[in-house]
Parts: structure tokens; C-alpha cells; sequence
């Protein structure tokens, strides 16, 4: 059965349909890569994977955790959301790491909040996941003491941290210098070797040839391809998408 | 200017400066608690309270405070609230600073970063989980200046209760001078207490600054 199931989704800001229907499957274990121009809607999708934008319209799956978009926010579809959002890690641009907690408490904060881990079970569970992303030796630095590709490692063992089910990615490297990306990717690609689902907007079309299962194109709100990576960056059929890779390359 | 007149004085003048240290003290820690609810209520858009936050925010910062002090004294007893001069002062006194410390809270919270929010929510946190892990700590630190500032207008502010009877700092002073005929001694003399005591406060809480701040030095 697949993982995660999208029906039609919908999002408007005002008159402006940035997502026009959208509709989407992943399999356990797919690594999934989502390119195209900026604007164009993909971090747009992503972020109402995990409900940070409100669709206007459509139905996400995730697991057992399906919610219809527009719904009322009451109690009830606030918990609902929230048991959606423990299952699917989100590694932000930015990184967004707590700054007044050190890497490892940075990694222990969602196992004790959310899970109601004890202290000691979290630390030795935060260390192990610093320790697989490379970090053993950093745990109490502050993350204004790690470079950018530091932080998003630490980024990613907190959302790994809650155990979940997908993990998806909003250009995880966009915010690097170019010599601190390929540590970030290979956390990445470690990770689809170990057969995490995991969806990943980038703009590495490098790495996306070594990772993905599937690249989706996507240009003004829908998919306008998809495919393996040999199909989409070798023998890309819509022209729109032969446009883009022409100037990205 | 006669040095005994000073000597014989500062007994009476330290033990007026307690008064004032207590009412800054008392006022501070009740502002405290009004500013941070009034800022929270305005910032999570609770329905009326929300209004009346505002309205509340708005009236204090839109009068003078020896008005408040007036209105609190002599004209609450009108409608059978009559409260004696130093919980009148410290009413006024709080309310006041509270006003001033619910905007800083707020400009505070609003500061941290955006995607600070959206980590904890994506995690699966509550919002006002988020808030209290999160983004409140990150805001003290934010506030700690602002804060510290109306602390010290706090302190001065504690003056005005004197025109009350209640005998603090400059209340004091005013009556040794009514004995002494020492205006210009005594009046410096009360001044370098109010200017010793603030450089004290200020001292501290610029420390608690640096302290709070230590996990931003790279």
C-alpha cells in the first residue's frame, strides 16, 4: 500500500491558485524529488503535507492520518493534524534549530515533549542519532557555534528523533555554502539507503540522479512530468521541462 | 552645607529608601504578570480579552501617571473602593509599568523568528507548547533590555507617590528639609540614593543580559 496518497490538492492565496490539483502516490520507501522554477509551487506542496499551509481543497493521506483540507479547526482536527505532523519529519531551508538549546537538546526537545521519553532515554537516543549524522563530537555546541551543513544535520536527526514515517525536505541546501552541501546530501542518501520515504525539493540535480526513485517536474501548480531521472533529465517529453533543465545545467 | 546635617539624616533617609525599593519591587513583579498575560492574550487574539488588553494598554500609555495615582487615591473612594496610600501607590504603579511591559513582552514574541514556530508545530508541539519551549525563553532574552528599562523608570516613577503621603525616598526628603531649611543637601542627597540604586539594578540585570545571550557567541 502506498505510504502517502494526495488527491487533488488545492491551495489559493486570494485569486492566486498557486497548487491547481494535485495529485500524487508514494510507495514505502520511494525517495521522491520535486524540481522546477521558483513559484512554481513545490515547497508550497510540501509544506501542506504537513498542514504549515492550510490547502484550500483535496485530501492527504499519510499512513493512517487522512485529513480533508478545509476542514473546520476544531479540537479534534487540531489533534489530527499534530499526530500527522509526529509521523513526518520536516527539515526546513533555514534549518529553524531551537538557538537556546545545544545540538543534542535541540535533538532530545520532540522525544520529551512529544513522546514523553524520560530525559536520560532521550539523551541516549539523541546522542546515537547525532553520533549517525556525524555529530557525536558536537552535542553541546550551540548552533550558533556549527557551520550552516552542521546545523542541517542536527536539523535532520531532530525530525529522525520522533520515529517517522516520511521525511520531507524543503531545498535542504539552498541555504549552504556550495562546500558544506554534499555532507547535508549524504546524510540524505544514508538515510534512502536505509529505505526512509522521503520527499525532497532541491535544486541538485546531481544528487537527484544518485537518490531519486522519481523526479516530478513542476511548473505554475501542477506536475507537468514525471518520471525516473534518466527519463526526466535525459529524455524529457513536455517542453516546459526541457526550458527549465536547459537553464539550469 | 553642613556634613552633620547629612549624617544626621541619612538614617531616615535610607530607611524612606527601603519604602521606595519596595515599592518598586512589589509593583515590578505584579507588572510582570500583567504585562505577560496582556501580552499573550493580544498575541493569541483571545476574543474580548483581547479588546480589553488593548483598550487597557492604550488607556495607561495615553495618560500621565500622577493622573492614575489621582484617580486611584481620591477618586475611587467615591465609589467605595478606598485603598490606603502605598497600595494605592503600588495599584498605580503596577498597573502602569504593566502597560509598558505587555507592549515589550509582545514586540518581544514577535521578534523571534517565524520559522521557530513552524519547527516546533511541524515536531507535532501544541501551540502554547511551542510558546513555552520555544518561543518564549528566545523572547526574554529579546525583552531583557526593554525590561530593564522600565525597571528604572519604575524606580523614579516611585516618586510621584509621594504627592499621596506615602513616605518614600523624596516624601522623606522633603520633610527634613521642612526641619533643616537644607533644600539643595538633602534634595542631591536623595538623588545620588535613587542614582546608586539604579546603577545597582541596572549592573544586575545587564549581566543577566550577557547571560542569557551566551548561546548566541559563536
Amino acid at each position: 500500500m502506498s505510504i502517502i496518497q494526495i488527491n487533488n490538492l488545492k491551495k489559493s492565496y486570494g485569486t492566486n491558485e498557486v497548487l491547481q490539483g494535485i495529485d500524487l502516490t508514494i510507495a514505502k520507501s520511494e525517495v521522491v524529488v520535486i524540481m522546477g522554477p521558483s513559484g512554481s509551487g513545490k515547497s508550497t506542496l510540501l509544506r501542506c503535507l504537513n498542514f504549515l499551509e492550510e490547502p484550500t481543497e483535496g485530501i492527504i493521506r499519510i499512513g493512517e492520518f487522512q485529513i480533508d483540507a478545509g476542514g473546520k479547526a476544531n479540537r479534534q482536527r487540531k489533534k489530527e493534524i499534530r499526530e500527522l505532523r509526529k509521523k513526518t519529519g520536516f527539515v526546513f531551508q533555514s534549518f529553524n534549530l531551537f538557538p537556546h538549546k545545544t545540538a543534542i537538546e535541540n535533538v532530545m526537545e520532540g522525544p520529551i515533549i512529544i513522546h514523553g521519553t524520560k530525559l536520560e532515554e532521550a539523551r541516549i537516543l539523541a546522542k546515537a542519532l547525532l553520533t549517525k549524522v556525524g555529530l557525536g563530537d558536537r552535542c553541546d555546541y550551540y548552533p550558533a557555534q556549527l557551520s550552516g551543513g552542521q546545523q542541517q544535520r542536527v536539523a535532520i536527526a531532530r525530525s529522525l528523533a520522533l520515529n517517522p514515517m516520511v521525511m520531507l525536505y524543503d531545498e535542504p541546501t539552498s541555504a549552504l555554502d556550495p562546500e558544506l552541501v554534499k555532507e547535508v546530501l549524504q546524510v540524505i542518501k544514508d538515510l534512502a539507503r536505509e529505505g526512509m520515504t522521503m520527499i525532497i525539493v532541491t535544486h541538485e540535480m546531481s544528487f537527484a540522479k544518485d537518490v531519486a526513485d522519481r523526479v516530478i517536474f513542476m511548473d505554475n501548480g501542477v506536475i507537468v512530468e514525471q518520471g525516473t531521472s534518466e527519463e526526466i533529465f535525459l529524455k524529457p517529453k513536455e517542453e516546459r521541462t526541457k526550458q527549465f533543465l536547459s537553464i539550469v545545467e | 552645607m553642613d556634613v552633620t546635617i547629612i549624617i544626621d539624616s541619612l538614617p531616615s533617609l535610607l530607611q524612606a529608601t527601603l519604602m521606595t525599593v519596595l515599592l518598586a519591587a512589589v509593583s515590578i513583579i505584579i507588572a510582570l504578570v500583567i504585562g505577560f498575560f496582556a501580552a499573550i492574550v493580544r498575541i493569541v487574539k483571545v476574543r474580548i480579552l483581547n479588546g480589553i488588553a488593548t483598550a487597557y494598554v492604550s488607556i495607561i500609555r495615553g495618560t500621565p501617571l500622577l493622573v492614575q495615582i489621582f484617580v486611584i487615591y481620591y477618586g475611587l473612594p467615591q465609589i467605595g473602593i478606598s485603598l490606603d496610600p502605598i497600595s494605592s501607590g503600588v495599584v498605580a504603579l503596577s498597573l502602569n509599568a504593566g502597560a509598558y511591559l505587555s507592549e515589550s513582552f509582545r514586540a518581544s514574541i514577535l521578534a523571534v523568528d517565524n520559522g521557530q514556530m513552524e519547527a516546533s508545530l511541524s515536531m507535532g508541539m501544541t501551540y502554547s507548547q511551542a510558546l513555552r519551549r520555544i518561543i518564549l525563553p528566545q523572547s526574554l532574552r529579546i525583552a531583557i533590555p526593554t525590561l530593564s528599562n522600565t525597571f528604572i523608570v519604575l524606580i523614579k516613577d516611585t516618586s510621584l507617590v509621594s504627592v499621596i503621603t506615602v513616605t518614600e525616598l523624596l516624601q522623606m526628603s522633603s520633610l527634613i528639609i521642612a526641619k533643616t531649611f537644607e533644600p539643595l543637601t538633602i534634595y542631591l542627597l536623595a538623588a545620588a540614593i535613587y542614582w546608586i540604586l539604579i546603577t545597582f539594578f541596572t549592573t544586575i540585570l545587564d549581566k543577566l543580559e550577557i547571560r542569557t545571550s551566551k548561546y548566541l557567541v559563536r
